[in-house]
């Protein structure tokens, strides 16, 4: 490992339900260098009860997203030379979920809520028939592939100003998801997903402030999935 | 919380308004060249049913767009939820659509 060029303060929420509290580690500081890297060396290095969450590292398992400096983020891709303010960090649970403990979020209703907005694939044929032809550049497949890529790390579900003031509302990747499958050739349930979206959880509820758009790491656009969501449901309304 | 139903009520509220509050602006800036006075005002608004009907049906329009967006300012900002959120917001749309219609009968058919 490189020689550390300097020394940072680093901030970090600890407990759980039953209380929390902030703690500071002084975190030598490197050239190159990951908001999980440093999170990790803590770990390693001054507390090995800090607890928090990651797999892959490289941005395709979505498990290690974090507040850093009140913005969440995902931390494995996250260099701390971009965030850095001064010489010190912040860094937290991700907002608007429970805290397991320390860094560690409870991500039950995130998911509970992609059941809720139908949020899965509703297969139109048995395995034992021939797969259905997609063609790749119609409007539909386009919309779809627009949002296949969430890796559902929460970072907009966090985002959200809307799921902060409306504990209810399903937040920007289950709709994205549905919005996905709406789309999708292949999902043979559409009037239930519409309705699923439809109820008091549903994209009804977006303010439209599109804090899921801005923050998403993979740079998808739930907020435009939302809208589209909206138009359809307001089109089958006007056709019942 | 907004449901599609309560959704498509306040989009078409608002919809209907956008005619309503332009004539109504429109109107008001016309009529107010030259002085303006309550007597003249009520001697185009008395008897006239299209009146009434124009500015009834922006009351109505209002009362029910403005409890919808109450409704949901109520539940995300003030914590109201449960029963009363649906009371509450009955309460606001009533009382804004009573007194708009009050006020619109007293200078269509009210005593001058």
């Amino acid at each position: 490992m490189s020689d550390a060029i300097g020394e940072m303060q680093v901030t970090v929420q600890r407990g759980g339900p039953d209380g929390t509290r902030q703690e500071t580690f002084a975190v030598p500081q490197y050239e190159s260098q990951t908001i999980l890297d440093v999170v990790t060396w803590i770990q390693h290095n001054v507390d090995p009860t800090l607890t928090y969450r990651f797999a892959c590292r490289v941005g395709m398992c979505g498990s290690c997203a974090m507040m850093v400096n009140g913005v969440p983020r995902w931390t494995c891709r996250t260099h701390v030379q971009k965030v850095v303010q001064g010489d010190s960090l912040r860094i937290a649970p991700l907002r608007n979920l429970p805290v397991i403990k320390d860094l560690a979020a409870d991500l039950d209703p995130f998911f509970d809520k992609w059941t809720n907005a139908e949020a899965r694939h509703h297969p139109t044929r048995t395995k034992t028939e021939e797969i259905a032809p997609v063609a790749m550049d119609s409007p539909d497949r386009l919309a779809a592939s627009a949002g296949i890529e969430c890796i559902n790390c929460a970072v907009c579900y966090s985002a959200c100003d809307t799921v902060a003031g409306n504990p209810d509302y399903f937040g920007p990747a289950a709709l994205q998801r549905a919005w996905t499958l709406l789309n999708d050739a292949k999902d043979g349930a559409k009037d239930q997903i519409l309705d699923a979206v439809s109820g008091t959880g549903g994209c009804h509820n977006c303010h439209s402030i599109g804090s899921c758009t801005a923050y998403c790491p993979n740079e998808l656009d739930p907020l435009s999935a939302i809208a589209g969501l909206k138009r359809e449901t307001a089109k089958r309304w006007w056709r019942r | 919380m907004l449901d599609l139903r309560l959704y498509m009520i306040q989009r078409i509220t608002a919809m209907l308004m956008a005619p309503f509050v332009l004539v109504h602006l429109g109107v008001m800036i016309l009529a107010i060249q030259g002085g303006l006075t309550a007597a003249e005002i009520l001697s185009r608004t008395q008897g006239s049913i299209l009146w009434a009907l124009f500015y009834g049906g922006f009351v109505l329009a209002a009362g029910v767009h403005g409890a919808i967006g109450l409704r949901v300012v109520l539940y995300e900002w003030a914590g109201v939820s449960g029963r009363a959120l649906p009371w509450i917001s009955w309460g606001i749309g009533s009382a804004l659509i009573i007194m708009g219609l009050r006020a619109v009968w007293a200078v269509t058919w009210g005593a001058a």
